[in-house]
């Protein structure tokens, strides 16, 4: 499965588990408005970690946190690469 | 016992001798110049005496319980703060552990429940007019709650003496600042904000439960906020909203939870223009100090050249003796972790590399997600009543969102039925729809790794190892 794939079968998983009503995904939506909160968001960064291997919150100390769905899928496929 | 000196008596006069009674105290829907607040309740019913009563104060609005304490300070003998995310269940434990003879709050929930206690009286939405006599004053002690062991709170009691810092009165540069916190004011973090605030007679924005990140930021932006303070999590989350920019404060500082690198830099970087300071502080200990050198950990030279806290560094973990310390707990189930010299335990274990003091996570084993104190205990008890669960151990894993996150090891019975013989997947789901039933979100754990054992060590109990 390739990066965005996975990160939106997580943010969907994630949702799920937690009751939450997910946005549609699409690349300009906020972060912050997709129904997640930052308990959610901290597990699907650990279940990212699993699958594809890469940290990029932890693995650079002054990354700019991703605003945007857009950002965050850029975020990790810059990170994989 | 060390007694704060020239306490102020209570908050209603230590507000009214700060004197900038036309700074206001901004809520979710209302606000109130201190003024105002000093001269006016926000109980509904006024009848009732509450002189030497012990109060439990359970809002959902962080407005409604400020006006309250102003209200309340130095007329009753105890005021309990109960926060909004605890779960309401607890309250008749708290209210008996606190003998209490009043309940005021503004949910219908908790009004309707039985609770134990005698009298209810509602809050109001706003503020209105009512003169309380004043003429004799009682030092109140306030209770604030934290996470325990048993499932069940703990009590500790400290007094405004205990949560003041008398340096405050001094500050010359608070007539242009406006405190806010990500906190809820009945936290720690955020009663000494707030305290900062009404005793330096500055404006404050108070944050609500009920309001998302980018109202909040949008609405602190929109008030001006100078100073404002929250969890290296709450800064996080407050770092990925697109209204980050709403606000341009002065003055950040994080506590209650380990502070890293990464976070400092990041919000330096969103904030050129602030002095970004962190602060070590905990309901029991009160404050122990401010770090103001943009660098995670602190410098061993803060140990010892602190005229006002005592610390010093025991078998790996700080302790802190000064007149912020809470003085006890209330109840019998928890002992107050105070040792005969005065020096708190804060069970925050320390490292020192390369000339400088690092964090390194607590004794106990107390796992801290966003600022949310999870036993691995308790949790490991919901687990272990699933039917298909032998044995389970709870651990931290770091997370760069919320600081840590719960993670399980269990072992599955094992079962000649094969009632449980499923796919590890699905009774891992299994397990955690069990506990999302039992427990808190923030104490649910994220993963859940079937293993064929665990470690049992000469103790006879589970050798735990933090990931």
């Amino acid at each position: 499965m390739d990066t965005k794939s996975e990160i939106i079968a997580q943010f969907k998983q994630v949702a799920q588990e937690h009751d939450k009503q997910l946005a549609p995904l699409t690349d300009d939506l906020a972060l912050l408005d997709s129904g997640l909160d930052s308990l959610c968001f901290a597990i699907v960064v650990a279940r990212l970690e699993n699958s594809l291997g890469v940290d990029p919150f932890s693995d650079d100390e002054d990354a700019r946190f991703p605003v945007t769905f857009g950002d965050f899928i850029r975020f990790y496929e810059n990170a994989a690469k | 016992m060390k007694m704060p000196q020239n306490n102020p008596p209570s908050l209603w006069s230590a507000i009214t001798a700060a004197g900038n009674l036309s700074c206001i105290l901004v809520g979710l829907d209302t606000k109130a110049s201190w003024d105002e607040l000093l001269q006016g309740s926000i109980r509904a019913d006024r009848s009732s005496d509450l002189r030497g009563q012990s109060v439990l104060l359970a809002t959902t609005d962080q407005f409604r319980a400020s006006a309250a304490l102003i209200e309340l300070d130095g007329i009753a003998r105890r005021i309990v703060l109960y926060p909004p995310d605890l779960s309401p269940e607890h309250l008749p434990y708290v209210a008996m552990t606190a003998e209490a003879d009043m309940l005021v709050t503004d949910r219908p929930e908790i009004a309707s429940m039985d609770h134990g206690i005698g009298r209810v009286t509602q809050c109001g939405r706003c503020i209105s007019p009512a003169k309380l006599e004043r003429a004799s004053q009682i030092e109140t002690e306030w209770i604030l709650l934290t996470s325990g062991t048993t499932g069940h709170p703990k009590l500790a009691a400290h007094t405004l003496g205990s949560l003041a810092d008398s340096a405050w009165h001094k500050d010359p540069s608070s007539a242009s600042t406006i405190w806010s916190t990500f906190y809820d004011m009945r936290r720690y973090g955020g009663l000494h904000i707030f305290l900062h605030a009404a005793l330096t007679g500055t404006s404050m924005v108070l944050s609500s439960a009920q309001e998302p990140t980018a109202d909040f930021l949008e609405r602190a932006g929109a008030n001006g906020v100078t100073h404002i303070s929250g969890t290296p999590s709450h800064w996080r989350r407050a770092l990925m909203s697109p209204f980050a920019d709403r606000i341009a404060p002065e003055y950040i500082r994080m506590s209650g939870e380990i502070v890293d690198q990464a976070i400092l830099n990041q919000v330096q970087a969103q904030y050129p223009q602030a002095s970004v300071a962190h602060t070590f502080a905990s309901t029991e200990a009160g404050v122990g100090f401010y770090v103001n050198d943009g660098l995670m950990g602190f410098p061993p030279e803060l140990l010892r050249n602190n005229p006002k806290v005592d610390m010093k560094v025991e078998d790996g973990t700080l302790k802190i003796r000064s007149t912020r310390t809470a003085f006890r707990y209330l109840g019998t189930e928890n002992k107050f972790p105070k040792d005969a010299e005065g020096f708190v335990d804060t069970g925050d274990t320390v490292e020192l590399r390369n000339g400088r003091y690092y964090f390194t996570g607590r004794r106990d084993g107390i796992i801290n997600v966003g600022g949310f104190k999870v036993h691995p205990e308790e949790v490991e008890a919901t687990i272990n009543r699933h039917p298909g669960v032998a044995m389970s151990m709870v651990k931290a894993k770091k997370s760069p969102i919320t600081g840590a996150l719960v993670i399980a090891d269990v072992v599955l019975k094992s079962s000649p039925g094969k009632v449980y013989g499923g796919s590890d997947v699905a009774i891992e789901r299994e397990i955690l729809q069990f506990c999302r039933g039992e427990l808190d979100a923030h104490k649910v754990p994220a993963a859940i790794n079937i293993v064929p054992m665990l470690t049992i060590g000469e103790s006879g109990k589970l050798v735990r190892r933090n990931a």
